[in-house]
């Protein structure tokens, strides 16, 4: 099964996210934003960092890169798609997501280990754990707030598309306490923190987000 | 601009720091952007909006508008 995952120029977290790929039973493959090339992959990984330097708006220059286009594409095609940190902010402004992350409510990056709550295991990417599970896994970013308009957070949660909640207040002042959205089909999915950096209780606050990427080989393979 | 109703902290920030100064009267700030583009007298105001609206600003959170010098 392989999973791509995709650097772009200041993407910080793509080595933690080919690891996390490979120990959950993967195969990573490097993928570059100024290619065109999806090399075949199965699913797609688009992990944290600052590309393009965060410049205009967080994500908003990355959500623009030629690999977009296929990335785009390949989710119309119903491809697993994950993104972390900026790259939620990445699928946000090329909009595979519903919604924008603005500047952290009292303006601190925030950066600590916290408790989510999985409120969906209906997607591609979290098929592995239980609907009101709760995992560890760190935060780390300054433009972590999710918004979105009235109408479309009403439809977030009626259609059960809030995938991860902050289980105490959410430490950036994201809407509904929002860590993580998904797409209509529960293909697409973006959290703010990152479960690539909680894979191993070695490395990490907990082994919990090991199961984002175990869920989507298991996703991948039933399809 | 940020839209009326998605929180400006930065806004806030310097409100604060004016509070501070001794400004008074200042009730409340918004921080945005402001681009200044250079371009041929071939680029309508079409070509404008659409460079505002898909690439400049994010819609879902900033309001835009576009002005010729």
């Amino acid at each position: 099964m392989r999973v791509g995952v995709i650097t772009f120029p200041g993407t910080l977290d793509d080595v933690d996210a080919v690891r996390a790929v490979r120990i959950a039973g993967g195969e990573p493959v490097h993928l570059w934003h100024a290619d065109h090339d999806l090399r075949g992959v199965d699913a797609l990984v688009v992990p944290g960092g600052f590309s393009y330097g965060d410049y205009l708006r967080a994500g908003a220059i990355a959500a623009r890169a030629p690999i977009m286009d296929e990335v785009v594409a390949a989710a119309d095609r119903g491809m697993p798609v994950l993104g972390i940190c900026n790259g939620f902010q990445i699928l946000c402004e090329a909009g595979l997501l519903p919604g924008a992350l603005t500047r952290n409510a009292g303006l601190h990056f925030v950066c600590r280990d916290l408790r989510l709550r999985v409120e969906s295991a209906a997607t591609a990417w979290t098929g592995s754990f239980a609907a009101g599970q709760e995992i560890v896994v760190p935060l780390k970013s300054g433009e972590g707030r999710y918004v979105a308009d009235a109408a479309t957070l009403v439809q977030l949660e009626r259609e059960g598309r809030v995938v991860f909640r902050y289980v105490d207040a959410a430490p950036n002042g994201s809407m509904g306490d929002i860590a993580g959205v998904a797409s209509a089909n529960g293909r697409v999915v973006g959290l703010m923190p990152h479960p690539e950096h909680a894979i191993d209780p070695l490395t990490g606050p907990s082994a919990d987000g090991l199961g984002l990427f175990t869920a989507v080989l298991a996703a991948v393979a039933s399809a | 601009m940020p839209k009326p109703e998605i929180l400006d902290p930065q806004g806030q920030a310097v409100a604060g720091a004016l509070h501070r100064l001794g400004v008074a009267g200042v009730t409340e700030v918004r921080q945005g952007k402001h681009f200044e583009l250079e371009v041929d007298d071939a680029v309508d105001d079409d070509t404008l909006h659409r460079i505002a609206g898909s690439l400049l600003a994010n819609p879902v959170i900033e309001d835009w508008r576009v002005t010729r010098a």
